[in-house]
């Protein structure tokens, strides 16, 4: 450890004495400035910016990228499917600095202590307004979707907030997914509020096939005819409660693309943007069957990446997750294409961005009535919290093994989502932090009795949605976690034979496919499961124990990939 | 900007309704992909000719919202004259109980050989559409429909 701490810090001092270019300028300053973060060198007539996946985190938060994020199929080994080391060397990104900081999970906590928190509703208005400043008629803002969910007072407000703070920021349009889970009466309710079109061009009434949603929405900027098409998370009635939108139908529908895209051609559009919530590898995919899309704007999987990526004419951008990145791209439209373009995803260092006063009076405000609950310290961690990755986040081992305990289980299942931001080794645990990996519309803990041949199938199902190596075939979200038991995954096996080695952690037995098994877990698809909300299982786990110091998990092994 | 096909579309089920003459057979319980059966039914069918790919249009979700009833549409490339026209479109599938799911029949007067009907689907597995003309040649596509417990998600 000391060796490679001393290898970081004799290649911080190399780019600063060679200053090869901005990596390098960055190491050299422990300090960033709003110029820094801001400084672009603008290309032609057309501005767009992208947030998306903002899960409701209106102020600044720590985000600890993936250690684990396999690709399989064609995609094995290409961005985003890079992680750590590789990462870096993919995108020259000199390790120590801010940008490493900012895009990997290398030397996180170091880092994290040097460069401070990210993200926050305000920093991003500071750096939106700048923006529109120096591109006025020419910038265009547009949300991804996942904006409204994750946090207490999301829930609380059934995401009141959130609109209230994306009508602040002047976003122009949107798409969705976790919206939906507020239920299709207040979804409607949060169309009329938002003011600016709510695009689903893949949603259908499940009775006659009739679009629910606008597909797309025209704009001029720059004296260039924009049309933003918009595509909702395909999967949304198969991954979150179908009963929450009966009516409603999803779906990729590739051909339903192509027809936006044909209208919105026919209708003038010198520029086509794809809004999409389809997951980085589904839009790569859909981009390569689907001609005339310009650019897409990916998001679901909550990818950043620091580059644009070509796919034949199209331009894919990933623009991460949580408030932690703003993404800008210029473009030089014209004769109807994208003859130049400049792209920068700008990570949003609190406290090198002022806040932009009114938002943060916005943000209190809407914040103000909670704060008590919110504050409210349950105890302390010792160990790093964080949840994205492709396996066993140590966030979700904490809620596993509140699951086991607080329901007297032997098994505790905890579903991979790709929200949550991140604690920092010795801090305090407030509620507002439990909320932010908990606050869900169907949070309830189930209690029920599995067999191991049950628990090895949905083992199975999950992987297949993250491993199939066909992106339509893919959920998106990370593997299902786990506590009371371990498992070996070969991403590269076809569904049924990924998974093996079960094993029952209690008395190191093998799992046995006909016993049953006593299982909690929480976020059931399904209408009418009964039990406490799983943040109470959490915060009473963490109040009755005060430190929090997990053990390094090791329950899943990965073969493959 | 809305759809601007969908009323037409909306006429077009319920006109393609009207023309369904094959039962829909349901599935009752989950079973193990079958392509013996699959194929012993489809010789039935054709009368043993072996189809060929192309011509056929079968639209599915990738991944089925609701494994109890999944939308399809079917549709056959032909000019619909009383000399080039498709007779019939049947819809397998490999791994439900019974591998005939539905058989629309048309005529000249159709207009266009297409349907759209809901299935349900025991399982993952994939679901053939096969198509009879009327110069007695049998085209075919196939496409696979993932049935998943759900859950989980970004």
């Amino acid at each position: 450890m000391v060796s490679r701490r001393d290898f970081l810090t004799l290649t911080a001092a190399a780019c600063a004495i060679l200053g090869p270019g901005r990596a390098g300028r960055l190491a050299a300053q422990d300090r960033l400035s709003e110029a820094d973060l801001l400084a672009f060198r603008p290309v032609g007539n057309v501005t767009i910016l992208h947030v998306t996946d903002l899960h409701a985190q209106l102020v600044p938060i720590w985000f600890r990228e993936p250690s684990t994020n396999i690709g399989v199929g064609e995609v094995r080994g290409l961005p985003p499917h890079l992680t750590g080391d590789a990462f870096l060397n993919h995108f020259g990104i000199a390790p120590g600095t801010a940008e490493a900081y900012a895009f990997t999970d290398r030397d996180f906590v170091e880092l994290a202590r040097r460069y401070g928190r990210v993200g926050g509703l305000d920093r991003i208005a500071t750096l939106v307004k700048a923006i529109r400043a120096e591109r006025e008629g020419r910038t265009l803002l547009l949300d991804g979707g996942d904006a409204m969910q994750g946090s207490w007072v999301a829930l609380q407000r059934k995401g009141g907030d959130m609109v209230a703070a994306l009508k602040a920021l002047g976003v122009e349009a949107m798409t969705a997914h976790w919206e939906f889970t507020y239920g299709a009466e207040r979804v409607k309710e949060i169309v009329e509020e938002l003011g600016f079109p709510f695009l689903g061009g893949n949603v259908f009434d499940t009775e006659w096939e009739e679009p629910v949603f606008e597909s797309t929405a025209f704009f001029e900027r720059g004296g260039v005819k924009i049309a933003v098409i918009g595509q909702a998370f395909p999967y949304t009635p198969v991954s979150n409660p179908r009963w929450m939108i009966p009516q409603w139908s999803f779906g990729i529908r590739e051909e339903r693309v192509a027809e936006h895209v044909e209208n919105a051609r026919a209708e003038g559009a010198e520029l086509v943007v794809l809004l999409s919530h389809n997951g980085f590898d589904v839009d790569r995919k859909l981009v390569s069957r689907v001609p005339g899309i310009d650019v897409v704007l990916t998001g679901h999987t909550h990818d950043a990446l620091p580059r644009a990526l070509r796919v034949g004419k199209t331009l894919v951008v990933g623009s991460g997750s949580n408030g932690k990145f703003l993404a800008r791209l210029d473009l030089d439209v014209r004769d109807g294409e994208v003859k130049d373009y400049a792209f920068k995803l700008i990570p949003v260092f609190a406290d090198a961005i002022r806040p932009d006063p009114e938002m943060a009076k916005l943000i209190d405000e809407l914040r103000a009535p909670y704060r008590a609950e919110l504050d409210r310290v349950v105890g302390h961690t010792k160990s790093l919290l964080y949840r994205r990755g492709n396996f066993q986040g140590s966030w979700d081992d904490l809620i596993c093994a509140a699951l086991l305990e607080q329901r007297d289980a032997e098994i505790a299942l905890s579903p991979g989502f790709r929200w949550g931001p991140t604690l920092l080794p010795d801090q305090p645990i407030r509620m507002e932090d439990v909320w932010a990996q908990t606050a869900m519309t169907y949070p309830q803990v189930y209690r029920i009795e599995m067999t191991g041949a049950q628990l090895k199938e949905v083992l199975e199902d999950v992987a297949d949605n993250i491993f199939n190596p066909d992106p339509y075939y893919q959920g998106g979200g990370d593997m299902v976690r786990v506590g009371g038991m371990a498992f070996t995954i070969d991403v590269d096996q076809p569904i049924g034979r990924r998974i093996s080695d079960m094993t029952f952690t209690k008395t190191g037995q093998p799992i046995e496919p006909s016993r049953k098994y006593v299982v909690a877990g929480w976020a059931s698809v399904n209408e009418g499961v009964e039990g406490p909300p799983v943040w109470e299982l959490v915060a009473r786990y963490i109040e009755a124990r005060k430190v929090i110091d997990l053990p390094t998990a090791g329950r899943v092994i990965v073969k493959g990939g | 900007m809305r759809e601007r096909s969908a009323a037409s579309r909306r006429r077009v089920i319920q006109g393609a309704g009207a023309l369904a003459l094959g039962g829909l057979w349901l599935a009752g319980r989950p079973a193990e992909a079958d392509l013996p059966k699959l194929q012993k039914l489809l010789a039935e069918l054709t009368g043993g000719k072996t189809p060929q790919e192309g011509k056929v249009r079968l639209d599915m979700p990738e991944i089925a919202e609701n494994g109890q009833t999944v939308p399809l549409t079917a549709s056959v490339d032909s000019p619909m004259t009383a000399n080039d026209y498709c007779k019939v479109i049947h819809i397998l599938a490999e791994g439900n109980p019974e591998a005939g799911v539905c058989s629309f029949k048309f005529t000249p007067a159709s207009g266009r050989a297409e349907f759209s009907t809901r299935m349900r689907l025991a399982q993952t597995q994939n679901v053939w559409a096969v198509a009879e003309m009327s110069d007695g040649s049998v085209w075919m596509t196939k496409t696979e429909v993932k049935v998943t417990i759900g859950g989980c998600g970004g």
